[in-house]
């Protein structure tokens, strides 16, 4: 939406994910019972969104500029959130042994799915439609898909252009600390998960567009499924495939799968 | 002429450096010359053609796993020849990436090249039979000029006859990128980054251009990766991770991407700063990221910044 490639989202995601365990643990040791788990982890993502705005603030100083220096700007934002999160929690993987199973299992034929990756799929999509309606329908959406359609227009008609901005931002880092925190009881919190988000991620908005909302949506699809069958078949193509789908949408459509044709 | 002074007294500094400080300074010095060699052609592409490329490390491993490979898998050990191998693999890589990704510019250009970076890194790191996986390659000592130095041990080498033939090296690539950016070609690179339409037309052809300052880049990049594998004696994948890519964009920033001699200042502090950095505390990413930005806030044209002007690109 803002236009700015966010290399740091990684970032808040893994932030998320080790703030969601410490939380989580701090919790059920203040004698919270264990299925409320859930709702500790998102309210710890929401908590930690709070450096949304600071970090908006430090890129607000470079908008305008070449975007190059965006890329640089949140890459050296990548490399302090990785020692940040190593001062706090060390390097050793942080897990939540236990809690992941709490509200059982189901069986489906032959298969069997912890209902925990039920609601966090639930969620997601939850997710994913709350924010189609919030974009499509209020008028906050309405104001900042203007915006990234034309941000003079906008501020003409009085739009509070830096507020719409910092907004942005802040729900973008809440939705990716949240992230972060849910995955935890199903891995571990690991150094390093943080860059390896990007790269995905990465993958995931160039496949569907930049700045489309529903590409992103396609785009995780298409990349989740694609590691998954790559896994199943041929290992060692897993990460292979998704840059070759990367580079072969970069190539044939620039502006992704679902975005505009404007690039 | 201050300049060309500052250039005398820099490259007797570096001469001296074996026989006159500890050889712990002068093994550091080492991989300040690959780096070097790598960011003059990543400078060239990114202060002079205005492609900033994410995925520079690509051909810095290009270079790095050729060498290795033909040092320990089939035995060839002139390192003269190990370089012109490197730089003919690397353009033969550049050639079909460079094609792709010059078709774009600004930031599809950085996520396109990063994403071949990384294709690179995931063909590495998986591929076990061939490349090695996360072990990488060792890459054995090189013959110099034929002679093997067989009396020297490991760090008598590096700091002897290999410091300064990897010296010798960094002065013939900055003499041959200084002769490309005073040629034509380099005001052509220039003025298509200044207004790629007004330079197409008066007759430029801007994507040719672009792909030339590509290859070449790629070229300088795979020198400089070989040059990295000797002291390290090791190619291993994370010279590909698209973090790698971002530090050498780091220290073409901290260097100066807007003169000629920002990105050797740029290597030359980056790997000092590292060293005093990460001697006195383990979280030295961090004050990186500080630097990194701060630099990109305030500083954008880097340490060259403060010495003056664009002396160095004969702008």
């Amino acid at each position: 939406m803002q236009k700015i490639l966010n290399l740091a989202c990684g970032s808040f995601y893994a932030l998320g994910a080790y703030f969601g365990v410490s939380a989580v643990r701090w919790a059920l040791g203040a004698g919270v019972p264990a299925p409320l788990f859930v709702a500790v982890l998102v309210g710890s993502g929401l908590a930690l969104s709070v450096i949304g705005p600071l970090i908006e603030r430090i890129l607000r100083t470079i908008y305008g500029r070449d975007e190059s220096l965006q890329l640089l700007l949140t890459f050296a934002l990548v490399l302090m959130f990785e020692d940040v999160i190593r001062f706090f929690w060390g390097t050793a993987p942080q897990q939540l042994g236990g809690v992941y199973l709490v509200y059982g299992q189901v069986h489906l034929g032959s298969l069997t799915i912890p209902v925990y990756n039920l609601i966090v799929i639930l969620a997601g999509g939850a997710v994913a439609a709350l924010m189609g309606w919030v974009l499509a329908r209020t008028r906050f959406g309405r104001i900042v898909r203007a915006t990234a359609e034309n941000r003079e227009m906008s501020e003409a008609l009085g739009v509070d252009i830096a507020r719409v901005y910092a907004r942005v931002f802040t729900l973008g880092t809440a939705l990716g600390t949240v992230g972060g925190a849910l995955v935890i009881p199903a891995t571990a919190a690991m150094t390093g998960m943080g860059i390896e988000l990007i790269v995905e991620a990465f993958a995931v908005v160039v496949i569907g567009g930049l700045g489309s909302m529903r590409g992103a949506f396609v785009g995780a699809l298409i990349v989740g499924v694609l590691e998954a069958v790559a896994i199943a078949t041929y290992p060692e193509l897993e990460m292979l495939a998704v840059y070759a789908i990367v580079i072969a949408v970069l190539v044939l459509r620039p502006a992704g799968l679902l975005g505009k044709a404007t690039a | 002429m201050i300049g060309r002074a500052a250039l005398v007294l820099a490259l007797a500094g570096a001469a001296l450096v074996p026989v006159a400080v500890r050889d712990y300074y002068a093994t550091l010095m080492l991989p300040f010359f690959g780096y070097g060699i790598a960011l003059l052609g990543l400078n060239l592409l990114f202060g002079y053609a205005g492609l900033l490329s994410f995925g520079h490390a690509l051909f810095v491993a290009v270079g790095a796993y050729t060498a290795a490979t033909l040092s320990s898998g089939f035995g060839l050990l002139h390192f003269e020849l190990i370089l012109l191998a490197s730089a003919l693999v690397a353009l033969l890589a550049a050639i079909p990436v460079g094609l792709l990704c010059v078709r774009y510019v600004r930031i599809y250009f950085g996520m396109l090249t990063l994403a071949f970076g990384m294709l690179f890194y995931s063909f590495l790191y998986k591929f076990y039979n061939l490349t090695g996986g996360d072990e990488g390659i060792r890459m054995l000592r090189p013959k110099l000029l034929g002679a093997a130095f067989g009396n020297l041990d490991k760090v008598g080498f590096l700091t002897g006859p290999y410091y300064y033939y990897s010296l010798a090296l960094l002065v013939v690539a900055t003499a041959v990128m200084w002769r490309i950016v005073r040629s034509p070609f380099g005001l052509c690179l220039r003025a298509i980054r200044e207004n790629p339409e007004k330079a197409e037309c008066v007759g430029v052809s801007v994507r040719r251009y672009r792909l030339y300052a590509f290859l070449i880049a790629a070229v300088f990049g795979a020198v400089g990766g070989t040059l990295l594998a000797v002291p390290t004696g090791l190619a291993d994948p994370l010279l590909a991770y698209w973090t790698h890519s971002g530090n050498l964009v780091f220290m073409l920033l901290l260097g100066g991407f807007a003169n000629f001699f920002g990105p050797i200042l740029g290597a030359f502090v980056f790997i000092f700063l590292q060293d005093q950095v990460m001697s006195l505390t383990q979280y030295w990413r961090f004050v990186f990221g500080a630097i990194l930005a701060l630099l990109v806030i305030f500083f954008p044209r880097g340490l060259m910044g403060f010495v003056g002007g664009r002396v160095g690109t004969g702008a």
